[in-house]
């Protein structure tokens, strides 16, 4: 019952599609509350997790998510597969196809890889991330996890922290949430963002001070100073220095704001060491939140997908 | 649609309930192991009033539940229709004699549905079907304990039941597709 065959860009959604999902996550998440956390609705459906870069957490919610349908959900991934004795992607993707599967999660380090692939085949697809491109359901929980605490989306300040020009969560983020009218705010540094800032359509600030006290909503995202090509940051205190959530500026932000991230932290990075011990104290703080609400999503996602004729 | 033919109007609604009530009360002898569950959307308010009979009667505070059975349901590979209603049971059911209400008993696969989302929720002593119309053409073995009005009808026709909680008016009339 989704406009939309594939969810490939977060823009593949229109906005009646997300406000169904939004609906839909709900009545999933009661399910979650359940002693038995298991629908029959999707019996007999099969569903195929294609992951060519590796994760946990993204995977195992899909996986959970499909199993408390009661769908069979089997495990691919890239490096005990085919690829290795040298098939082609199109060749995997239509030996997996002609297994009779109704649904494909798929991730892979490529951007653009999920366009590429859906014009071969003919099973509704899901991207769990390509290359720096998308990553569309996370940002469907991510919207889910601000719907829950907030009455309307409209007008509600956002400011998204980090690494921007690396990361298919902001990309998918900050135009969802600019969709459903919030105000969005990125902090970054010139080095961290991609050439055309216009395409964000958002406020741009250098220094996370300057927006701390005014925003609804804080979204940091993963700075990863291990896995780079060239350095983006001089140093790890200069980062924190601009960019980075301690208990100081927590402190700041105002009441009834909520922080988020997409996981998994890097402590005394992005976020202090401190502000993770303590932040379970703190009714803002929604990182593990977030994770409980992916699942419904997903749920949520697949349920209406599969009933898509 | 086209409305052929009322059937039940307010006071008609109101007569039938207050009967249920007491034939639950009856049959069940008393009020004190019962919960009310009610099969959204209309199973709900009916559930409620039925409810709210019992305990001015009985002089007690009885449990009520809503459940959406969307899920459930046996034709959902075809045609899935999304589920907007809640299921809400914040109680225990085991060993509890479960009052289940719905508005139309019509094929059957509603209330085979709403039995197997209950059976996932625990084991309950006894689960009693409560109707406010049974239209007849069962496609499976199901039967309600309790019926507010027999409606023969042809099967294309509708029964279009009405709810003051939900569409500002209680009426229940058959209709017929044009």
């Amino acid at each position: 019952m989704l406009s939309t065959k594939n969810i490939i860009s977060i823009d593949d959604l229109s906005v009646d599609d997300i406000n169904l999902i939004m609906e839909n996550a709900d009545s999933f998440y009661e399910v979650l509350g359940r002693e038995f956390k298991k629908l029959p609705t999707l019996r007999g459906k099969t569903i195929i997790n294609l992951f060519f870069e590796s994760s946990t957490r993204t995977r195992t919610s899909f996986e959970i998510a499909a199993k408390r349908l009661s769908a069979d959900l089997i495990n691919f991934s890239a490096s005990t597969s085919s690829l290795k004795k040298g098939e082609s992607i199109i060749d995997t993707i239509k030996t997996i196809q002609s297994m009779m599967i109704d649904l494909l999660i798929m991730r892979h380090p490529d951007s653009g890889a999920m366009n590429f692939i859906a014009g071969n085949i003919d099973v509704p697809l899901i991207n769990a991330g390509d290359g720096k491109h998308q990553h569309p359901t996370q940002a469907l929980l991510d919207l889910y996890t601000i719907k829950k605490s907030f009455k309307d989306f409209k007008g509600l300040k956002v400011a998204i922290a980090g690494d921007i020009l690396n990361s298919r969560v902001a990309r998918s983020d900050i135009k969802l949430f600019r969709r459903m009218g919030m105000d969005v705010t990125i902090v970054s540094a010139p080095m961290l963002l991609p050439v055309n800032l216009e395409y964000f359509d958002s406020n741009y600030v250098y220094d996370i001070e300057k927006i701390i006290e005014d925003i609804d909503i804080l979204y940091m995202l993963r700075m990863q100073f291990e896995r780079q090509d060239r350095k983006y940051y001089p140093s790890i205190k200069e980062y924190n220095r601009f960019l980075s959530l301690n208990m100081e500026r927590l402190k700041k932000m105002k009441k009834g704001s909520i922080i988020m991230h997409p996981g998994p932290v890097n402590r005394g990075i992005e976020i202090s060491e401190n502000v993770m011990n303590h932040g379970e104290n703190y009714s803002g703080f929604k990182i593990n939140t977030q994770v409980t609400n992916g699942v419904a999503v997903r749920m949520a996602l697949i349920y209406l997908m599969l009933g898509s004729t | 649609m086209k409305e052929k033919a009322s059937i039940l109007n307010e006071n008609d609604i109101e007569r039938i309930l207050k009967r249920i009530s007491h034939e639950i009360i009856e049959r069940n002898k008393g009020s004190k192991n019962l919960v009310f569950i009610g099969i959204q959307k209309r199973g709900v308010p009916l559930a409620v009033r039925i409810a709210k009979n019992i305990e001015e009667l009985e002089k007690n505070n009885l449990k009520i539940g809503r459940l959406d059975i969307t899920f459930y349901r046996d034709d959902v590979g075809s045609k899935i229709k999304p589920a907007i209603e809640i299921t809400d049971i914040p109680f225990e059911i085991d060993d509890k004699d479960i009052i289940l209400v719905d508005d139309v008993l019509f094929t059957g696969r509603t209330i085979r549905a709403s039995l197997d989302a209950i059976i996932d929720f625990g084991r309950p002593k006894t689960i009693q079907l409560v109707v406010l119309v049974d239209r007849g053409h069962r496609e499976l073995p199901i039967r309600a304990d309790y019926v507010g009005k027999n409606i023969p009808t042809a099967r294309d026709e509708f029964v279009e039941v009405r709810l003051k909680e939900i569409d500002d008016i209680d009426m229940v009339t058959i209709c017929q597709a044009e």
